[in-house]
């Protein structure tokens, strides 16, 4: 049976890895490849690292750090934050990642997705996508509207309508950030999540607003995610990977329980 | 001769199938945690010449093949695996080595197994396509490629066809998804192939390909 799988969350600011609270008050938690090894060992089953100042900063993505965590972990993991070309893409999938995860410059030029899938494939391709939710149902009509650059940009694009366009263009999975539970570790925002899940192909990993073992349960069984995204919960010791899937289990998820 | 040095001409010098299709460097990588010298190339001297091969690649079929023929390796792979060198398909690799597919209309393809490569087609929408992650491999048939592998360990998977061969007799293991059983592990004689990557399977990724290196070629 294909297992729902736990994807630990590395945000990246001059190569340590930061956690804030809807990207604000960042705190320094530690070395990225330590990091990644450790989560490694205690049975993630992906990692995703984000460049978190990389697009801000208008520089490449951190190459030599991609290629250090390709030799610390046999899992795979997604690279993201300053992509925004075929070169880009090339040099992190070169490095040993699995796969590059496009954003804010995807919105910009919703072409590099059919680029990026055409030279590397689909499976290469992920489209991180930062909704919030709105009222305003006559240019969001799912109710949630497509943000940019760290949430500070509202693009006035339906979410539901760029996965779906994303989805054409090629994208092999759609992580869905939700702008409101972002960092508050009080749960992941139920009905977006299942919003994208039930319209969309392509599997769907939630993020945003990971907290305890129940939230997964949740987010698993009532929004059919494939993988969920965790940060805080773990960076700060509140719990573990195999606590956290020994967890699972009991609840009757299928998880990867030999590694 | 130190004993160290004597110690690593022991060990195969494994040849990395290079066909333009897709990133090989995760394969490259984990035979060099395992201490295993994998040289990633589209020569045919040097593939021919090889202790062992492994036939990788990720991306569609049609392309693939194209990329193959023109590299004059689809005759090169026949060669290898009629000369008995061990050799191991993975991914895109595997479902190449049989003989059609249905991806990009209908491709002729290697067919050193018979059989085809289907499309998964889920009626359920919530089961998603391709399938992305860790999922079950049922040992259905003992070889040396899974010497201290439990049954029923999760390897990491990521296709949207499955292969199935007409031949069940060189069916390794099999796993679930989209409501079919496929065969994720072939094998016959020198040949082994897996639907799933070893390479970023973890440490028990590690012990397949570890297996692959230590097997001599014979069932």
């Amino acid at each position: 049976m294909l297992t729902k799988r736990i994807i630990p969350c590395l945000d990246i600011r001059a190569k340590r890895v930061t956690k804030g609270v809807k990207f604000k008050n960042n705190v320094d938690l530690g070395d990225p490849v330590e990091m990644a090894a450790k989560y490694y060992e205690e049975g993630c089953d992906e990692l995703v690292f984000y460049d978190i100042t990389a697009s801000a900063e208008g520089r490449p993505i951190d190459i030599e750090m991609v290629a250090e965590v390709a030799r610390a972990i046999r899992i795979p993991f997604a690279v993201g934050g300053g992509i925004s070309t075929l070169a880009d893409m090339s040099r992190v999938l070169l490095a040993g990642a699995e796969k590059v995860s496009v954003n804010s410059l995807a919105v910009q030029n919703p072409n590099i997705i059919a680029e990026g899938a055409k030279a590397f494939g689909s499976q290469c391709i992920v489209l991180g996508m930062d909704p919030l939710a709105v009222d305003d149902p006559e240019r969001c009509p799912s109710g949630y509207e497509i943000t940019t650059r760290g949430f500070r940009v509202r693009t006035g694009m339906d979410a539901l309508a760029w996965a779906r366009r994303a989805v054409e263009l090629g994208v092999g999975e759609i992580v869905v950030n939700s702008v409101d539970a972002d960092g508050t570790r009080a749960g992941f925002e139920i009905a977006l999540t299942k919003l994208i899940a039930e319209n969309v192909p392509v599997p769907v990993v939630a993020s945003g607003g990971a907290g305890n073992a129940q939230h997964l349960v949740d987010v698993f069984e009532q929004a059919h995610a494939d993988a969920a995204i965790i940060a805080g919960m773990i960076h700060t010791g509140d719990t573990t990977i195999p606590a956290l899937k020994a967890e699972l289990a009991a609840a009757g998820i299928p998880i990867r329980h030999r590694w | 001769m130190t004993a160290a040095t004597g110690a690593a001409s022991i060990l195969p010098m494994i040849a990395i199938i290079d066909y333009k299709a897709g990133n090989l460097t995760s394969v490259r990588l984990a035979c060099e945690s395992l201490g295993l010298e994998a040289h990633i190339t589209s020569d045919s001297a040097e593939i021919l010449s090889a202790e062992r091969v492994i036939f990788p690649g990720v991306g569609a079929a049609g392309a693939a093949m194209g990329h193959l023929n023109e590299l004059g390796l689809a005759a090169v792979i026949r060669t290898v695996v009629a000369n008995g060198t061990p050799f191991l398909g993975i991914c895109l690799g595997t479902q190449i080595i049989l003989g059609h597919s249905e991806e990009d209309g209908g491709v002729d393809t290697v067919g050193l197994v018979e059989g085809a490569v289907r499309l998964f087609r889920p009626t359920d929408p919530l089961v998603k396509v391709p399938q992305i992650g860790w999922n079950t491999v049922k040992q259905t048939k003992g070889h040396p490629i899974f010497a201290g592998i439990e049954d029923e360990s999760e390897f990491y998977f990521v296709h949207s066809y499955h292969p199935e061969p007409s031949v069940t007799s060189c069916i390794l293991g099999e796993t679930e998804y989209a409501g079919v059983t496929f065969a994720s592990v072939l094998g016959r004689d020198n040949l082994v192939a897996t639907q799933f990557h070893p390479e970023k399977s973890g440490r028990i990724g590690l012990r397949l390909l570890q297996n692959f290196a230590e097997w001599n070629g014979k069932e």
